[in-house]
């Protein structure tokens, strides 16, 4: 797969000295979802707005499609849609006006047929010609992005595009990803939700205080996910793991309360119960049992740790 | 050239205008007629001829100047200012469009605003005074040159300001001062010496007293230093906005 968006050495300090991007480097291939996850502050939002022209680079370069964001502004910006985060929409304008607006604003002639297309699968056919004003919260934001993808970008910008949208906005949404990803568009989409990354990317970065601190397939991701503990506290401290158990490769704790079992999430049934069993023959009585899960959330959070 | 862009602009903006059809067009010539019943009916019947031309005559350039001048800043500063203030200005930076696509479709859209708020004063002055134009070409220019400049004047006050109040600030504290000095009511001569030396400072002066010119063949000060005048401004204009871009001031961080 071809490299659709190339990131390298981009840094931006804002006036007043807070570094908002360390030195990033970042390559989003053609037709992929990718997920730039990080906590609120991270740089998700500043990152996109350079490489969408709202903001301007302290360093560093940014292609899109091959084509310089600074010096082949045109070429660059004419393949990018933005959904931006916070909803800023005009007030009286109608929702039809305004959709055929964006689409002249990136330079493309008018074409009512598609515009209705977008505007039914989005859910706002019927809206048509309301003042977006009496629209509501979920509705706007269908109307953002049906404005993003008036003039058929290559690549589209969701940011925090669940944030405060109901499930079935989200859901329409998600499906929606899914029909650009099949028609070969290139979406980023930044959350700080985790399932949403899940559910959605093929991709997962992690960014924290404005550098990039993982990239990686969400299968790998997901197989790190996959991994569940299964504690089991004693009634009495056990000096040592009986060699019955020893196919489990327990650890047990410093004092002897507790024996923990790490297995694969995929294939559980069968060793927790047969664990159970064993312990029970080897006459281990225990007090209680609980698993844990390592989510994305986990590795997400110890990662932002790590690094702060 | 995104002439795509710079038509979508320029509707939007035309588009805006025509929804706040009170505010834009209707307002400005009821406070017009105002005038003209006041100074020219009631007062101006008592004021005595000024070079030759009656009174109520006399103000009609003047008059017209002064919606054009206040019209094109409100015009063009709310234009820019209120996409910054909601946040859409997000999609015009985002958009294959160079900055002077930018300004000359705002700018262009404002402009042609107060064009034809001028006519329409023009149309309404007839109604209540008698009129001649005697270079209705330098008339056409000097109010088109009149619209450009203080439209983009009002687009710099739109992205410099980072409030509503400072968008007001410079139309009522500079500009509406300016205006009502500048000659508006009455020629310059009428003042003492000392007087008519400090108006030469004010650009509104020439303003007025070329486009009154045009219409009478009067003026305060040559036709041509009036052109002068309002070309430097308008230079001045496009140096500042041109600046702005280049520097990203106000709009990208």
């Amino acid at each position: 797969m071809s490299t659709m968006i190339a990131i390298s050495g981009l840094t931006k300090t804002y006036e007043g000295g807070f570094e908002a991007l360390k030195p990033v480097h970042l390559d989003i291939r053609e037709g992929e979802i990718f997920a730039l996850l990080g906590p609120n502050g991270a740089g998700k939002t500043t990152l996109i707005s350079i490489v969408c022209g709202l903001v301007n680079a302290s360093g560093g370069r940014v292609t899109v499609g091959g084509h310089d964001i600074v010096r082949d502004y045109r070429q660059a910006r004419a393949l990018i849609g933005l959904v931006p985060q916070e909803l800023t929409t005009e007030a009286f304008e109608s929702v039809w006006n305004a959709v055929s607006f964006s689409r002249g604003l990136f330079g493309k002639p008018a074409d009512p047929a598609r515009i209705e297309r977008i505007l039914r699968d989005l859910s706002l056919w019927d809206k048509r010609d309301n003042r977006i004003m009496t629209l509501s919260g979920g509705m706007k934001r269908r109307l953002l992005i049906a404005k993003a993808l008036s003039h058929e970008p290559r690549v589209l910008f969701l940011d925090e595009p669940t944030a405060g949208v109901d499930v079935e906005l989200r859901r329409d949404m998600w499906q929606l990803v899914r029909g650009l990803q099949a028609d070969g568009v290139t979406v980023i989409l930044t959350t700080h939700y985790i399932e949403e990354a899940e559910e959605m990317a093929d991709r997962i970065g992690v960014i924290s205080r404005g550098e990039i601190i993982l990239v990686e397939d969400k299968a790998t991701l997901m197989h790190k996910l996959g991994r569940k503990q299964l504690s089991v506290h004693l009634q009495e401290p056990l000096a040592a793991v009986p060699a019955t158990l020893g196919a489990w490769a327990l650890e047990r704790s410093d004092d002897g309360q507790t024996l923990t079992y790490t297995y694969d999430a995929e294939r559980h049934e069968r060793g927790i119960g047969d664990l159970l069993n064993a312990l029970s023959a080897a006459g281990i009585a225990y007090k209680d049992v609980n698993t844990t899960q390592s989510s994305l959330e986990d590795i997400f959070v110890s990662l932002v740790r790590e690094k702060a | 050239m995104n002439l795509y862009a710079i038509r979508a602009i320029y509707r939007f903006e035309m588009a805006r205008a025509w929804r706040t059809l009170t505010q834009s067009i209707i307002s400005p010539v009821i406070s017009t007629s105002l005038y003209f019943v006041v100074f020219g009916a009631a007062i101006g019947s008592r004021i005595p001829e000024v070079e030759g031309v009656s009174y109520g005559s006399f103000i009609v350039p003047g008059l017209m100047m002064l919606s054009l001048l206040t019209q094109s800043l409100s015009n063009a500063s709310f234009g820019i200012y209120f996409p910054r203030f909601t946040g859409t200005i997000y999609e015009v930076l985002s958009a294959p469009v160079s900055y002077l696509e930018i300004v000359v479709s705002y700018v262009g859209a404002a402009a042609t605003k107060s064009l034809i708020l001028g006519v329409i004063i023009l149309a309404t002055a007839a109604l209540f005074v008698p009129i001649r134009i005697e270079h209705p070409l330098w008339m056409v220019m000097f109010l088109v040159l009149t619209a450009v400049t203080f439209s983009l004047l009002g687009f710099i006050i739109g992205i410099w300001a980072d409030g509503f109040e400072k968008l007001q600030l410079v139309p009522l504290l500079v500009v509406t001062p300016l205006a009502f000095l500048g000659g508006t009511f009455y020629s310059i001569k009428m003042l003492p010496p000392l007087w008519q030396t400090v108006t030469l400072f004010n650009p509104v002066v020439y303003l007025v007293s070329g486009f009154r010119w045009s219409f009478y063949g009067i003026s305060d000060v040559s036709p041509t230093i009036s052109l002068g005048m309002t070309v430097l401004f308008l230079l001045t204009c496009i140096a500042i906005v041109a600046w702005i871009f280049r520097t990203g001031y106000r709009l990208k961080p």
